[in-house]
């Protein structure tokens, strides 16, 4: 990242103060959230939108004609257009509202791959996919008798070995679902160029932007995928809502999802006819705050600026990325230079495990474990890492706080004689 | 300082996931099992030797943090020369050692040493991981026994 041109015009101490929950503290010392690509933080600005709406509005969606029905009907249908606008799709019927990626990537791979694909037919994944980008297609494809292919990932550095890229493309490839940015490397893939290969030669492609889609500019028309996951929690939005972003002719041409209410236009005991898109995936009643509390976050967001939250995550990352490897005995994952807001590391002589709940004890909420990257952790060699993940109310005092915390898990652990 | 974390992690474990005891593959065992966290990626396994129902050696190897290396370490060297109701029984004990801030009054020798973790409930699996594959390995479950190497298959 190159200048800090955004710093000089917000108050970063200002926007902490917005979420209550970091003022506060664990095991007797200071809370330093790290554990922002688990799930962020949410602002008052999100709480209060959610107050707001169960004081005042509460009431089903697009069933009642009363005024209540009406209202949240009005802030359902409102999210759905903000998050058009936040992914810069072209139309709010492009928007599915789900339970988050995990659903939205299951929603695709049953209602489109499911039939779509037969068998022989091919879904290119990477190595460095979230496991609910890989159990899906691997259910799927079990199902129609589809093979599973993967990018390679080049090694600690972690990324995308992209030499056969264009070979693997060829081979009878009907779908490519590939990671905006990796939760356990923090890479930061060319999506942009994957999927105009891909689409190239016409296979429909998905982008997992859990861990994008609130940490950077996010735009599915520069992009260009047919198929964009994200979680509303990851985002400081609530659980519980997830987004499904599917170019409007795909979506035309998939089966529905679940069946029940919402999703039907007619109903007959023997014959139903599908409710339009994107009703059409949405069968009973959805998560209405959720939806409302995710507009919230997405407003949040923007007023500070994707872009100026991407620079300031990633001067933190790799911040902590240098004072680590400066400490020595240590391996770090992901690649040296670019690499989005999270560090993923071991200590060669401390345990993963060990690490995270020693710094738990010392304030410091890390994330230790595979990082649901069984296959990926396999692939590196090694059983789990310890991760330290950021976001835009993270400073750099408490990357200091992190440096020290390691120092004392070292003496701690460290043989005395 | 560190109150919880010293007695979590005492001289006593820490000295025994640094040299770990019986950290080997035990030739001639007769009974094997595998223990695996998905949770954290820790596996362990459990070579012993049964003679009749008398652990005549036991010993282990693996990968895992230093709360289950400690415990399947202290385990081994607790268990040999004990009978399979023994070893049972100390199993149980364990247990309730590691989830409970109340054992059952019973001296349980070494193993003591194991009772910070209650306070860490995050680390129980940690703890247990080496008795769950040593309890497969005794009951000669045959689903959790590895296959690749040259133990005999379980007589059950
Ligand atoms: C890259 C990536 N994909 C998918 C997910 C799954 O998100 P969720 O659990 O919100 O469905 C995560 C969350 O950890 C993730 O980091």
């Amino acid at each position: 990242m190159s200048t800090a041109k955004h710093h000089h015009t917000l108050d970063w101490a200002a926007i902490r103060a917005d979420f209550p929950i970091l003022n506060q503290k664990v095991h007797g010392k200071p809370l330093v959230y790290l554990d922002n690509a688990a799930t962020s933080q949410k602002p008052l600005a999100v709480m209060d939108a959610l107050r707001h709406y169960y004081e005042r509005d509460n009431s089903n969606v697009h069933r009642g004609i009363h005024e209540l029905s009406n209202r949240a009907t009005a802030g359902f249908e409102a999210a759905r257009e903000r998050t058009a606008r936040f992914l810069n799709a072209r139309a709010a019927e492009e928007i599915v509202f789900t339970r988050g990626t995990t659903e939205s990537i299951n929603l695709v791979a049953h209602s489109w791959a499911g039939t779509h694909l037969k068998a022989g037919d091919k879904i290119l994944l990477t190595e460095m996919e979230h496991h609910s980008n890989i159990v899906p297609w691997q259910l799927i494809a079990e199902r129609v008798g589809a093979k599973l292919l993967y990018v390679p990932v080049t090694g600690d550095e972690g990324l995308l070995d992209l030499s056969r890229f264009d070979k693997l493309l060829k081979d009878g490839v009907k779908l490519f679902a590939v990671t905006h940015i990796s939760n356990t490397l923090g890479t930061v893939n060319p999506v942009a160029d994957l999927c105009r290969r891909a689409r190239e030669r016409g296979i429909v492609t998905l982008v997992d932007a859990a861990q994008s889609a609130g940490h950077c500019p996010v735009d599915v028309q520069t992009i260009g995928c047919d198929f964009l996951a994200m979680s509303g929690h990851k985002i400081c939005g609530p659980t519980g809502i997830g987004v499904l972003y599917g170019r409007r002719d795909r979506l035309e041409e998939m089966a529905p999802y679940q069946g029940g209410g919402e999703m039907i236009s007619h109903v007959g005991f023997f014959k139903t006819e599908w409710n339009v898109i994107p009703h059409k995936f949405e069968a009973g009643t959805p998560d209405i705050s959720g939806a409302i509390g995710l507009h919230a976050a997405m407003d949040y967001l923007d007023k500070i600026g994707r872009a100026a939250i991407f620079e300031h995550d990633c001067e933190l990352a790799a911040y902590a990325y240098e004072r680590l490897a400066s400490l020595g005995g240590i391996r770090l994952f992901g690649p040296k230079t670019n690499h989005a807001g999270l560090v993923s590391f071991l200590l060669d002589d401390v345990h993963a495990h060990d690490v995270v709940t020693f710094a738990d004890r010392l304030g410091v909420a890390l994330r230790g474990g595979h990082h649901c990257n069984q296959p990926l952790m396999h692939k590196l060699g090694v059983e789990s890492t310890a991760r330290a993940s950021f976001y835009f109310y993270n400073t750099r005092a408490e990357v200091d706080r992190l440096i020290e915390v390691i120092g004392e898990i070292r003496k701690f652990f460290s043989p005395k004689t | 300082m560190f109150e919880d974390l010293n007695d979590l992690y005492q001289q006593v474990i820490l000295d025994h996931s640094r040299s770990p005891r019986n950290f080997k593959k035990l030739d001639g065992a007769n009974r094997v099992a595998h223990g695996h966290n998905p949770l954290c990626g820790d596996r362990i396994t459990v070579y012993l030797h049964l003679d009749g129902d008398v652990i005549s050696d036991i010993s282990f190897e693996g990968s895992g943090c230093a709360i289950s290396k400690a415990s399947a370490s202290v385990m081994t060297t607790t268990l040999k020369g004990k009978t399979i109701a023994e070893a049972q029984k100390m199993f149980a004990q364990f247990r309730q050692l590691v989830t409970t801030d109340k054992p059952d009054g019973e001296d349980i020798g070494k193993l003591a040493v194991f009772a910070g973790v209650h306070k860490f409930p995050a680390r129980v699996k940690c703890a247990i991981l080496a008795w769950h594959a040593l309890v497969s390995a005794l009951e000669g479950r045959p689903c959790m026994v590895t296959t690749e190497e040259n133990p005999t298959a379980p007589k059950s």
